[in-house]
């Protein structure tokens, strides 16, 4: 097995009083894809926000090349070489869509994506580079989101509910973008509802429900008996 | 021709609102921060002008080399050391510790310089003027005027053209998500208060060349600010230059009617704005 290039263990996070994650582990091999599953609130992204450094935790709670990031704020993170491609894409409304690429690649981080790079990934942008980036329709702002990711040359890229609110036609595209992009010896972490899609686009899985991982396996082995269980806490 | 006059001098006198109010606009627009302590920071800047004309021998203008610098180390440290720890959720505590900070401002000059009012020597810019079609302009309120639209020129550059500007934007937008684009919040807000304070040093200056100064003074400058950045809408620089004028023209056609009436003038104007439009003429259109 490759050396790991992530690990969680004992992930306790909180939102002030409100403790959301129970002693999550988690380990992610260099170059693997793995994907987190589970009902809303179960604390996905959570777990996203905390590996990306927005809620921050006991440093050696999560572990990046060996080194305690836990307790790192957000752009020691990033500068670290962790990306995140966050719920509901969050770009900056004050920014064009080519502004919002460039800020991406503010860290100069050395690598092979580009904004030409991501132009022929997603041409649609390249045509829509001096717009506003919210005049963009959904599944384009989305490409923005993963664009603006991709810029900052990450060695891990974390996708928290990638297809949330997209209609299926775009849904499809940027899964069949996916792996061309995670092919480049990155890293990735994928938060998704719809289990077949997040599956098919893994090597791992694993299952929160209510804070806790109750299901963990491979993709390729990981039973729909066993998803249903752990999903839903039906015994 | 007199009326006419009055809006002129008006239109000039507010190049020096906006150069009043352009800071403290930057630093709405970044950070959503109600600077209560600005107009004292324009009072401090024009008495290390005055400090560092009278020492060195320089021309007031020629003082900006040095105190414009000066006042951005100063802008990012207060940021950095202080400010920071008041930005959240609360919008109170950015307010009283300004407000604190004002107070300590106001006595800490008044301890140094006394209560005795001061002026720089310009020498004959103060007094220089131009005749254009029967109307004496002069040369000081022009080169104000010249200056503010220059600075908020340049301002409106730096935030649409560089990558600084890109930052102060995306980190006004989304301080979060600014973050994991490897920004640096307080890095970022420091940089936007030393680039603020600067600006606040070219107003002090030149409010120290145009009329005497002394450490209370602060106080009414703040409003002129306030009254100039609300009036042509929050985090607009352009809008800012625009309500300084409105503001500027306001009070000299109050004065032309009766000369008591020059601040109410402008106020009442100010007033009328924002019962009218209540987020001022040219509000920042985003989304």
């Amino acid at each position: 097995m490759p050396d790991p290039i992530l690990q969680i263990a004992g992930l306790d996070a909180r939102y002030g009083d409100f403790q959301a994650l129970y002693g999550v582990d988690m380990t992610l091999a260099e170059g693997d894809v793995l994907a987190i599953i589970g009902a809303n609130g179960a604390g996905k992204t959570t777990l996203m926000r905390s590996i990306a450094g927005l809620i921050r935790n006991g440093a050696d709670e999560i572990k990046f090349r060996n080194v305690p990031i836990g307790a790192l704020r957000a752009d020691q993170v990033a500068r670290r070489g962790i990306a995140l491609v966050p719920e509901g894409r969050q770009l900056f409304p004050s920014l064009s869509v080519e502004e919002n690429l460039l800020i991406g690649g503010r860290s100069g981080r050395q690598g092979p994506w580009s904004l030409k790079r991501v132009y022929s990934l997603f041409p649609i942008l390249e045509e829509r580079k001096r717009q506003p980036s919210t005049s963009l329709s959904g599944g384009q702002q989305q490409m923005v989101a993963i664009g603006r990711a991709l810029m900052a040359n990450p060695d891990l890229i974390l996708f928290d509910e990638i297809s949330l609110g997209l209609a299926p036609i775009v849904i499809r595209d940027i899964y069949r973008a996916l792996p061309g992009i995670v092919s480049q010896g990155m890293s990735a972490v994928i938060v998704e509802q719809d289990i077949t899609k997040a599956l098919s686009i893994s090597s791992r899985v694993y299952c929160l429900q209510e804070g806790r991982v109750s299901l963990e396996g491979a993709s390729t082995t990981v039973s729909r008996e066993d998803i249903s269980r752990a999903y839903f806490g039906i015994e | 021709m007199e009326w006419l006059n009055a809006v002129i001098q008006g239109v000039l006198l507010g190049g020096l609102y906006a150069l009043f109010a352009a800071g403290l606009s930057l630093i709405f627009g970044v950070m959503r921060l109600v600077n209560i302590a600005h107009g004292d920071l324009i009072v401090l800047a024009a008495y290390l002008g005055l400090t560092t004309s009278v020492a060195l021998g320089l021309h007031p203008l020629l003082a900006l080399v040095l105190v414009a610098p000066a006042l951005a180390a100063i802008g990012f440290l207060l940021q950095i050391g202080i400010l920071n720890r008041t930005l959240g959720n609360d919008i109170l505590p950015p307010l009283l510790v300004t407000f604190g900070l004002s107070v300590i401002l106001q006595n800490a000059l008044l301890e140094i310089y006394t209560a005795d009012p001061q002026k720089m020597d310009a020498g004959a810019l103060e007094t220089a003027s131009v005749s254009l079609g029967g109307i004496s302009l002069g040369v000081l309120p022009l080169l104000t005027f010249a200056v503010a639209v220059a600075i908020v020129g340049a301002l409106q550059w730096v935030f649409y053209n560089t990558a600084l500007g890109r930052a102060f934007r995306a980190t006004s937008d989304n301080q979060d998500i600014a973050q994991l684009m490897g920004l640096n919040k307080a890095h970022v807000y420091g940089y936007a208060m030393a680039l603020a304070l600067a600006v606040t040093a070219v107003a002090g200056i030149f409010l120290g060349i145009r009329t005497s100064f002394d450490p209370a003074i602060g106080g009414s400058r703040l409003i002129f600010g306030f009254e100039a950045v609300i009036i042509g809408g929050l985090g607009n620089l352009w809008g800012t230059l625009a309500g300084g004028v409105i503001l500027g023209v306001a009070q000299t056609v109050g004065a032309k009617i009766d000369p008591g009436w020059q601040l109410l003038a402008g106020h009442i104007v100010f007033l009328l704005i924002l019962a009218v439009r209540p987020s001022g003429l040219f509000p920042k259109v985003t989304g």
